[in-house]
């Protein structure tokens, strides 16, 4: 488990600059996006949680796909069908070798973590849940890793469980163990919390479910970014995550799944490509993966996610973990100082995401008043309405930092934030 | 502060945000119907009691941002007295003033307080925002039993 957490790399934190290792200006560059006004005003872009920007790395892969490689995949006997197909499938190695994934055939191309989530709910649950079973999340969960839940837990008379968190946002461990029974069939959990920014301690609840012979979902949508994932180290049975949120397009995520399990599950959706031979008597599906890749695939999108983890793997992440630490206390340290300023999310091992609310002002209006100084974030519920009756508050305001934001950014942000004061006093 | 921003949130607005007015719930034998707006959780519960065809008061409680409560409020203000047909005819006025599709300088004196909204239209993603109790107060004396959604 490599995502940089508060833990891991305080010791660094104690240093008043920035981590002089990471050098944020050269790699603000490779991100074009990001230098240009709004309303007059320098971009802050301070919502990478809900997507991030994309290196010209990226956007040179897509358009070099389009311009000299675009063809269907799998099946045409021509040459640019062959470099197509080359191009996607070792996007598929590069995704295997990111999450240090055994094989290809557990890497299940999709459009997002969403949709990798339903998958599992629509095929592992659909064969395994029975009547009386159970489905075990927490409370902080997206409503991706709610709603596909119910869906199937509906149609089978199984129950969904939800574990409690604490005031910080942190799941209360014992509390979980008491809910994991001998009808714990699928433990679903987010690895880092959207809106809290809280890391979960996914590997000890990992072996908690599986001691209990539940399978294991870890929704890695918001932990990508913050450095690579080792699936066997943290010992899930699946793992889904949102290219787009990991410096890639939109519109293509990826699900991992161990072979076993894949192999006995059901296909998602019926159509070209997903199948060995049709017959109007007879189907029988092709093999891992593309049992689950029914239709011709977003293949650019794969290509671009392939570039973005070139462009990831090749950071220092021990620099990058220092330097969204610095993002993170000095975010924490500046917001703790506003009077009337809450923070939701406290936990001691957290990613680079700031939560809060504003005594006297609506995230709403916060997020219309920041907008107006060029400075982005994310206002609302964050799709996570359990969790914000959790904390009492209808929305929050949300600054989510990548590692090519900057102190100069959270001090625009806190300016922002007296801004609203003063309007709102 | 930009001029826009000030524009958006004017005194009237503001002041209506801090000191909603008529908020609270309405007794027995009125009408009332609940509205939320998903995208950004914002929720609010408009009441209204009739008397025969006119509203003879009409209310609301929830939560939401500066712009919505300042609207429930002034539309409660607002509403008191008129015909189901007037507050019908001020509801669409209204949305189009929000909508730039309607002259907000030639038409004032039919806005009244609604003219603090004018430059909501500037910031379409709030349009929403203010037109969220309206919505629920025509579901209300529509009586659609289906709670509303901005969405």
């Amino acid at each position: 488990m490599s995502i940089p957490v508060l833990s891991e790399v305080s010791p660094r934190a104690a240093r008043p600059e920035a981590s002089p290792m990471f050098d944020v200006r050269r790699v603000r560059d490779d991100f074009p996006i990001l230098h240009q006004k709004i309303r007059g005003k320098p971009l802050v872009y301070l919502d990478n949680a809900a997507t991030a920007q994309k290196p010209r790395v990226v956007l040179d892969a897509l358009q070099h796909y389009y311009t000299a490689d675009n063809a269907n995949i799998h099946r045409g006997v021509h040459l640019l069908s062959e470099r197509a197909t080359q191009d996607y499938e070792y996007a598929r190695a590069k995704v295997r070798d990111f999450l240090h994934a055994a094989d290809e055939r557990e890497i299940i191309f999709v459009r997002g973590a969403t949709e990798g989530i339903n998958l599992v709910a629509q095929t592992y649950g659909r064969k395994n849940l029975r009547e009386g079973d159970e489905v075990l999340i927490t409370t902080m969960e997206h409503h991706s890793n709610i709603v596909p839940w119910q869906m199937v837990c509906e149609e089978k008379g199984a129950f969904l469980r939800v574990a409690p968190i604490n005031d910080d946002g942190e799941i209360l461990l014992d509390e979980f163990e008491k809910l994991l029974t001998s009808r714990t069939r699928i433990v679903s959990v987010v690895h880092v919390s959207n809106a809290l920014g809280t890391v979960n301690p996914v590997k000890r609840i990992a072996e908690l479910a599986h001691a209990r012979g539940a399978v294991v979902l870890v929704d890695g949508a918001q932990s990508v970014m913050h450095g690579p994932v080792d699936v066997h180290d943290l010992g899930c049975d699946f793992f889904v995550f949102s290219g787009h949120k990991l410096f890639g397009p939109t519109g293509v995520g990826v699900l991992y799944g161990r072979e076993a399990l894949l192999e006995a599950m059901p296909p998602y959706q019926g159509g070209g490509d997903m199948i060995r031979s049709v017959s109007f008597d007879k189907t029988t599906y092709n093999s891992l993966p593309y049992k689950f890749e029914a239709g011709t695939p977003h293949i650019a999108g794969g290509v671009g996610l392939g570039a973005a983890i070139d462009y990831v793997q090749a950071l220092d992440w021990e620099a990058v973990a220092a330097h969204e630490h610095d993002l993170l206390t000095y975010a924490t340290t500046a917001l703790s100082e506003v009077p009337g300023l809450r923070l939701i999310g406290t936990a001691r091992d957290k990613a680079a995401v700031v939560s809060f609310t504003l005594q006297g002002a609506h995230p709403h209006d916060v997020g219309t008043i920041l907008d107006q100084e060029g400075v982005a974030i994310r206002t609302g519920h964050h799709c996570t309405q359990p969790l914000m009756a959790r904390f009492g508050v209808p929305a929050t305001a949300r600054a989510s930092f990548a590692f090519y934001n900057t102190r100069e950014e959270i001090d625009a942000l806190v300016q922002g934030i007296h801004k609203v004061q003063e309007m709102f006093a | 502060m930009t001029a826009e921003l000030r524009e958006l949130y004017n005194d009237m607005i503001l002041e209506h945000a801090k000191s909603p007015r008529n908020y609270r719930a309405l007794g027995e034998g009125s009408l009332h119907r609940d509205g939320h707006n998903p995208l950004c959780g914002d929720q609010v519960t408009v009441y209204v009691q009739l008397d025969g065809d006119m509203v003879k008061d009409v209310s609301f409680q929830g939560q939401g941002c500066a712009v919505s409560k300042a609207s429930a409020s002034i539309m409660t203000q607002l509403l008191k007295g008129k015909t189901r047909a007037e507050a019908e005819e001020l509801f669409t006025a209204f949305h189009d003033l929000l909508t730039g599709k309607l002259d907000a300088d030639a038409e004032e004196e039919r806005l009244g307080k609604l003219i603090a909204f004018k430059d909501v239209s500037k910031f379409p993603v709030r349009v929403k925002c203010a037109t969220l109790a309206w919505h629920t107060l025509h579901a209300a004396l529509h009586g659609e039993a289906k709670a509303v959604s901005t969405e």
